[in-house]
């Protein structure tokens, strides 16, 4: 699962780096906007059937690989 | 009486926040003093006008009703959009029947306040669909919405963020802090509106106003956009500044806007809490559906696309009127022309950290800024 969402997450940025650094900020790095932010979530919904709303989550939650996987193991367990 | 202006409000105003301070000091809740200083601003500045008053009473009753009948279906039939599409519409109604009314000359519906108390109903249903409002107290919800400091001109609180704070009880320490950021934000706020902004209306309407060659519209365009910014800014902080007092920590709306880099930059510092509305409840949505549907061939189209309509509605809010809907036309362009720019030239991948370039693309952005500004102010139909 998490080389799954490591895949997808090197597809939205266009950019194989985040696989190396797992704690990079997304956003700060200019790899992640809010439009690749969007389709991160229709991805998760896709692939993990996790629905995360854009207004639940804060940046913070969500700005680097770790993070992200997290999220989703959490939500998958729940 | 209005809301933080004049002297009899501001003289109300600091002797009722003295018994907040003692309570908060004391590390007592907050919280039916908020009702009591609410309710006492509330009567006095709706009292004049008992029309006003009776419409914006009803809508919060009614926005009530709305959401808890939306929260018992939408636990009984799950995420079913018609029914969804149904709330949304209700809680927008006399909205658009008041911005209707005004673009074509009658009144109904309309009551100081009723664009921003809107943005606070539709937030609720929208997380009660995605499920992430679960529970929904009346009487918080209410005072959610009533919430004195940012009832009129914002800036637009959470629900679930507020509830927190609402629900909380300070411990001394943490109240000290809230209180002495509160008193500062506060005193900035009155001297952004009243010494800032005022300086800049006097000159505004006394040197420039009635000229309408190239270097007055440019001279109008900056100091209108300067004097904007004081007097929303300042009132912003006075209201975030209040609700510190209060126990709330009401989100900041501003961030040195004149300091953005780029267009992007710029909606993060400026009426934030009203563009981070749009980008969650809007723009990520429709993008989201976007790519579920495979509306656009290319993201890059999906996203100008989307950054357009975005903006046009928030202009729409805005007003009915020419001057509002080519504002939000103008900053959707931008930010999409931006956005491709951005994704596609090499020059500003290799140059974006460079100090020329930012000093460049800022003074760019500066100019691009105040001249949707001066869109904003209709000015330009005296021209035109």
């Amino acid at each position: 699962m998490e080389e799954k969402l490591l895949d997808l997450l090197a597809e939205l940025c266009e950019e194989d780096e985040v696989k190396n650094n797992l704690d990079e900020d997304l956003f700060e790095s200019g790899l992640m906007d809010s439009l690749a932010f969007a389709e991160l979530l229709f991805a998760i919904e896709e692939n993990f059937g996790v629905i995360i709303a854009p207004s639940e989550i804060q940046r913070s939650d969500i700005n680097t690989a770790n993070k992200i996987i997290r999220l989703v193991k959490e939500r998958m367990n729940a | 009486m209005s809301f933080f202006s004049g002297y009899e409000f501001f003289i109300y105003l600091f002797v009722l926040l003295i018994p907040a301070a003692v309570l908060g000091m004391r590390e007592k809740s907050l919280k039916w003093y908020r009702w009591v200083i609410s309710a006492f601003f509330i009567i006095r500045v709706y009292g004049p006008t008992p029309i006003q008053f009776l419409y914006l009473l009803g809508y919060v009753v009614f926005a009530t009703y709305l959401v808890k009948i939306y929260l018992f279906l939408r636990t009984k039939h799950g995420r079913n959009k018609y029914i969804y599409g149904h709330a949304v519409f209700l809680a927008l109604l006399p909205l658009a029947v008041y911005k209707i009314g005004v673009a074509e000359g009658f009144s109904l519906f309309g009551f100081l306040g009723i664009s921003y108390i809107c943005f606070r109903v539709i937030q609720v249903i929208i997380e009660t669909y995605d499920g992430v409002i679960c529970e929904i107290r009346e009487l918080q919800f209410v005072e959610f919405l009533l919430f004195f400091t940012s009832l009129s001109s914002g800036p637009i609180d959470r629900s679930r963020r507020f509830n927190e704070d609402d629900d909380k009880i300070w411990t001394r320490k943490e109240y000290t802090e809230l209180l002495s950021s509160g008193l500062y934000k506060l005193i900035l706020g009155i001297f952004y509106k009243v010494v800032c902004s005022g300086v800049l209306y006097y000159v505004l309407q006394t040197y420039i106003d009635g000229h309408y060659t190239p270097l007055y519209l440019v001279g109008y365009a900056y100091v209108y956009g300067f004097c904007l910014f004081f007097d929303f800014a300042g009132y912003c902080a006075m209201a975030v500044g209040t609700s510190y007092v209060l126990g709330i920590r009401m989100p900041d709306n501003f961030n040195k806007p004149f300091l953005s880099v780029d267009i992007k930059d710029f909606w993060n510092r400026w009426h934030i809490t009203l563009s981070s509305w749009f980008r969650d409840f809007i723009f990520t949505r429709f993008m989201i559906d976007s790519v579920r549907k495979k509306r656009f061939s290319s993201r890059l189209t999906g996203a100008a696309v989307g950054l357009i309509l975005n903006m046009f509605i928030m202009g729409v809010w805005h007003g009915l009127e020419g001057h509002y809907i080519a504002y939000g036309l103008y900053h959707g362009c931008i930010l999409a022309l931006v956005e491709i720019y951005q994704k596609k030239s090499g020059f500003y991948k290799r140059n974006r950290q460079k100090k020329w370039y930012v000093a460049g693309s800022w003074f760019i952005n500066l100019n691009v800024v105040m001249f949707g500004f001066l869109i904003f102010s209709g000015y330009l139909s005296n021209v035109l």
